[in-house]
C-alpha cells in the first residue's frame, strides 16, 4: 500500500506504477461532464487546478439548514470514459496531476498521462459509503450553477483508497486486461 | 436470516398507526431496504468471490472494499451506491387489484423515498435534460403487474444502476463476427462476447439475466425478470441449467476480474430464460447487473403491512 499526501506533485505521481494500491490524503476536486466541457471550452476555472486531482464524481450532498454546512452522504466514482474527449487537454491546460474515476479511459488520455506527467486512479465503483467515509469535510463549492452533482466540490480526504490503472509511463491496466481477456475469449470460442 | 427477522419486526411495529398509509409505509420500507441492504444470496456469492481472489492483489483489494461497503451501508441504512438506478417494480397480484390505484401509491412512496434520500434524484427528461427531482416521469418508475391465482400480493423491487445498464446487449442470431449460429452454442458465444465487451465497466463482478427469443422489447424485459431469481436456484430446463453454469465458469476464465482489474471472478451468476420467437428472428437479450445487486421483495398481509420478506 502506497501513500500520496498533499501537496501533490508531478514528480510524486510519476513514481506510481500500474497496479499500485494508493491511499490519498489531502484535497480532491470533483468534476464530471459539465465541468470538463466548460474547462475545455476555455472558461477559466474558479480555483487553481495546478498540481490538483480531479475526481469524476457526482456526490450526494446534504446541507445543514442551520449552519449551512455541507455533508457528503454518498460519493462513489462515475464512469470516466465520457471525459475521454476532454481529459488530456485539461491535463495540458490546467496542470492537474491526475484524475480519479471508474472504468478506465482511452488512448488519448493515456497519451495525456505520459505527456503531462499524470496518472489515472481507479476507485471501486459502487462503493459510495466506504468512499464517503474517507471524506472529512467539504471545503468549498464552485460552479454550483451547474447543479449539485455537476458542481466542483472541494473535498478534504484521508486515506482515500484507489488503484493506479493508467500511469505516466504509457501503461494501462485496462488495455492489458482487454488484450489478455480477448486472447482467452478466442480460446473458448 | 437474522436480518430478515429484524426487518419484519421493525415493519410490524411501524404498522400500528394510520391504516390508510399502510401500503405507502410498506413500500417505503421496501425501497429503503432494497437501497441499503444486499439480499443474503448476493452477499454469499460476493464473500465466496472475495475468498477466491489471490491475496494482496488489486482484485482482492476491490472485493474487500465492496465487502466493507455492504456492511457500512447496512449499518448506516444508506444507499449502497449513489446511483440508485432505474426503479423497477414487479407486482404479482390476485385478479381484481386496482392497478391504477396501486400505481398511485407506488408513486407516492417513490417521491417520499427520494425526499428521505433512499433514492437519488435520478429521472431526467430525455429532451430537455431537466431532472424531475422526484424519480417520477414517463416510464419512471418502471412497474410490471402480473396477475396470479394466489390471494396475496407480492411486490419485488430492483434498483439497477446506469453503469451496468449501459453494458447490456442484444444480439440477433446468426451473428457472423463470432460465427454464432441459431443454436445454444451460438447463444453461448454472444453471451460471452457481451461479458468481454463489458470488461469492468458494468461494476463487476456482475450477474447476467438473459432471454433467448422473444421480440426485442420482450427479450429485454424477460432478461431483467431473470434477475429476480435466487442466485442459488436451479433452472428447470436441463440445457439452460448447464449453459448458466458454463457461462459463469468460462467468463471467470477470461480473467477480467473485479472492476476489470484482472482476477478470478468476472461473473457471480447467470440466469437464462426462454421465450418463443418468430421463424425469422432469434434474439439473445442480456442484462448485466452490477455487484450492487439491489433486489428485495415483500408479501403484503391483509392490512397491507409487510408479512414476509421474499429474499
Amino acid at each position: 500500500m502506497k501513500k500520496l499526501n498533499y501537496p501533490f506533485s508531478h514528480e510524486q505521481v510519476k513514481e506510481l506504477k500500474v497496479g499500485d494500491m494508493v491511499l490519498i490524503t489531502g484535497k480532491l476536486f470533483t468534476g464530471r461532464d459539465a465541468v470538463h466541457k466548460r474547462l475545455h471550452d476555455g472558461v477559466k476555472p474558479p480555483v487553481n487546478l495546478q498540481n490538483q486531482i480531479i475526481y469524476h464524481c457526482g456526490p450526494v450532498i446534504l446541507q445543514d439548514k442551520k449552519t449551512g454546512k455541507y455533508q457528503v452522504t454518498a460519493a462513489g466514482p462515475t464512469t470516466s470514459i465520457r471525459e475521454e474527449p476532454y481529459e488530456a487537454d485539461v491535463m495540458r491546460d490546467y496542470g492537474i496531476v491526475g484524475v480519479i474515476g471508474k472504468g478506465g479511459m482511452g488512448p488519448k488520455t493515456l497519451k495525456g498521462c505520459k505527456d503531462y506527467g499524470c496518472v489515472y486512479f481507479h476507485a471501486v465503483g459502487g462503493a459510495a459509503q466506504v468512499l464517503a467515509e474517507k471524506i472529512n469535510s467539504v471545503e468549498a463549492v464552485h460552479w454550483l450553477d451547474l447543479g449539485s452533482p455537476e458542481a466542483i466540490w472541494e473535498l478534504s480526504v484521508t486515506d482515500f483508497p484507489v488503484v493506479v490503472t493508467m500511469d505516466a509511463h504509457g501503461n494501462s491496466l485496462h488495455a492489458d486486461v482487454q488484450a489478455s481477456s480477448e486472447a482467452e475469449f478466442k480460446k473458448v470460442l | 436470516m437474522a436480518l430478515k427477522k429484524k426487518i419484519s419486526k421493525k415493519a410490524v411495529k411501524k404498522s400500528a398507526p394510520k391504516k390508510s398509509n399502510q401500503l405507502e409505509d410498506s413500500l417505503i420500507e421496501l425501497i429503503k431496504n432494497t437501497s441499503a441492504v444486499l439480499p443474503d444470496d448476493v452477499q454469499k456469492v460476493i464473500l465466496q468471490a472475495l475468498a477466491r481472489e489471490e491475496k494482496h492483489t488489486t482484485a482482492e483489494y476491490a472485493m474487500n472494499i465492496i465487502k466493507a461497503n455492504i456492511e457500512l451501508a447496512k449499518k448506516k441504512s444508506q444507499p449502497l451506491c449513489q446511483d440508485t438506478g432505474t426503479v423497477l417494480f414487479y407486482v404479482n397480484h390476485p385478479v381484481g387489484l386496482d392497478q391504477i390505484e396501486f400505481t398511485k401509491w407506488i408513486h407516492k412512496a417513490v417521491v417520499k423515498s427520494t425526499k428521505l434520500g433512499y433514492l437519488r434524484q435520478n429521472s431526467v427528461d430525455s429532451l430537455s435534460g431537466a431532472n424531475s427531482g422526484t424519480n417520477i416521469g414517463p416510464g419512471h418508475p418502471s412497474i410490471h403487474f402480473h396477475q396470479h391465482k394466489k390471494k396475496n400480493i407480492e411486490i419485488r423491487l430492483m434498483l439497477k444502476g446506469g453503469g451496468c445498464e449501459n453494458v447490456g446487449a442484444q444480439y440477433s442470431l446468426p451473428y457472423t463476427p463470432l460465427d454464432a449460429g441459431r443454436d445454444l452454442d451460438g447463444v453461448r458465444k454472444v453471451i460471452l462476447d457481451a461479458v468481454l465487451k463489458a470488461q469492468g465497466r458494468g461494476c463487476g463482478p456482475g450477474v447476467l439475466g438473459v432471454c433467448i427469443g422473444g421480440d426485442r422489447g420482450a427479450g429485454y424485459i424477460e432478461s431483467k425478470e431473470q434477475l429476480l431469481r435466487f442466485l442459488d436456484d436451479k433452472n428447470s430446463n436441463k440445457d439452460l441449467a448447464q449453459l448458466e453454469t458454463e457461462i459463469v465458469n468460462t467468463s471467470n476464465k477470461l480473467g477480467i476480474g473485479p472492476m476489470g482489474f484482472g482476477g478470478k471472478t468476472t461473473l457471480l451468476g447467470c440466469k437464462i430464460g426462454v421465450q418463443n420467437r418468430l421463424p425469422a428472428s432469434f434474439f439473445v437479450s442480456i442484462s448485466y447487473m452490477c455487484w450492487a445487486y439491489r433486489r428485495q421483495g415483500i408479501e403484503l398481509g391483509t392490512n397491507k403491512q409487510i408479512k414476509k420478506w421474499l429474499y
